[in-house]
C-alpha cells in the first residue's frame, strides 16, 4: 500500500489538564498527518480512537501530559505520559465500565470507563505504566498492516 | 439519502454548516457517551445525542461523522455552534426526543433499501 513514509517522523504535543476547550487538538494533529502521509483508513481511524482516548485521559485527571509520536515504515507508535493523579489498581482500571471520574465530566458523557479499553482494543501492543502521585505513561503501538 | 431529506420529517433547525445537509448519509448511531460514539460509531454516520458541549464537535470531526443532530429540544451553546461551523461539522436540533429521532431516521432508512 502507498505510504510516503521514506524516514522516520516523530513529534510530540503538550497537553493541559482541564482544557476540556481544547480537547481533541493533538489527536486531530495526528490524524491529519497521517492522512497526509497516505496511511489506511482503517489504521488512521484506530490511532484516532486510542489517541484521542489518551488524550481525553489527560485532560480529565491530570495537571499536564503529552504525547510522543513515532512513526516508520512499520507503523505508528505513541507514548503519552502525565503529570497526574496516577492509578491506583491498573487491573480495576483496565475493566470497562470501571471510572473514577467525578460527576461533572460523566455528565459530559465521558467517564463511562470506556477510555483505557478502547486504547488497548485499538492498538496491537499496548502498555501502560503508573505510579501514584506521579502520574501516568501509555505506550501504544500500531502496525501497518 | 442525504441530511436534507430527514429536516422535515424531524423538524430540524440547521445551526451550523448548511453546505453539509447534501453529504450522503450511510448510517445513524444513537449515544450520548462520547467514548462509545468514538468506538463503535462509524464514518458517514449521523449521531443523535442530547450532549451539547463543544466535545462532541471533536468526535464527530474524529470520526468522520455526516452531522449531530440534537434531541429534546436543547440549545446548542454559542462556543459548540461556532467551533462546529469552523471545523464544518452539521449540527441540528429538533424538539424530538431520542426514540422518535431515531424511529422515524431508521424507517425512512429502511424504506430506501
Amino acid at each position: 500500500m502507498p505510504i510516503n513514509i521514506d524516514k522516520e517522523i516523530e513529534g510530540s504535543f503538550q497537553i493541559i489538564g482541564g482544557n476540556f476547550v481544547n480537547a481533541g487538538e493533538a489527536s486531530t494533529q495526528l490524524k491529519l498527518l497521517l492522512s497526509k502521509l497516505g496511511v489506511d483508513e482503517d489504521i488512521i481511524r484506530r490511532t484516532a480512537i486510542a489517541t484521542f482516548e489518551a488524550e481525553m485521559n489527560v485532560i480529565i485527571y491530570a495537571a499536564a501530559g503529552r504525547m510522543h509520536y513515532h512513526i516508520t515504515p512499520r507503523g505508528i507508535s505513541i507514548k503519552v505520559d502525565d503529570m497526574g493523579p496516577g492509578i491506583e489498581d491498573i487491573e480495576l482500571a483496565m475493566q470497562e465500565g470501571y471510572s473514577t471520574a467525578p460527576d461533572w465530566v460523566r455528565e459530559m458523557g465521558w467517564g463511562a470507563g470506556m477510555g483505557l479499553p478502547n486504547m488497548k482494543k485499538n492498538s496491537d501492543i499496548f502498555k501502560i505504566d503508573s505510579v501514584v502521585g506521579e502520574g501516568t505513561t501509555i505506550e501504544m503501538v500500531i502496525n501497518f498492516p | 439519502m442525504k441530511l436534507s431529506d430527514f429536516v422535515g420529517e424531524l423538524s430540524l433547525e440547521v445551526k451550523t454548516c448548511k453546505e453539509g445537509l447534501e453529504r450522503e448519509i450511510t448510517g445513524v448511531y444513537v449515544s450520548d457517551l462520547l467514548s462509545d460514539v468514538m468506538a463503535n460509531s462509524r464514518a458517514g454516520d449521523i449521531w443523535i445525542t442530547l450532549q451539547t458541549h463543544l466535545n462532541i464537535v471533536a468526535v464527530a470531526g474524529m470520526k468522520n461523522l455526516a452531522g449531530i443532530i440534537i434531541v429534546g429540544g436543547r440549545k446548542l451553546p454559542e462556543d459548540t455552534r461556532q467551533k462546529a461551523e469552523a471545523e464544518k461539522i452539521p449540527i441540528m436540533t429538533t424538539p424530538l426526543p431520542a426514540f422518535e429521532a431515531a424511529g422515524r431516521m431508521y424507517q425512512k432508512l429502511k424504506q430506501q433499501e
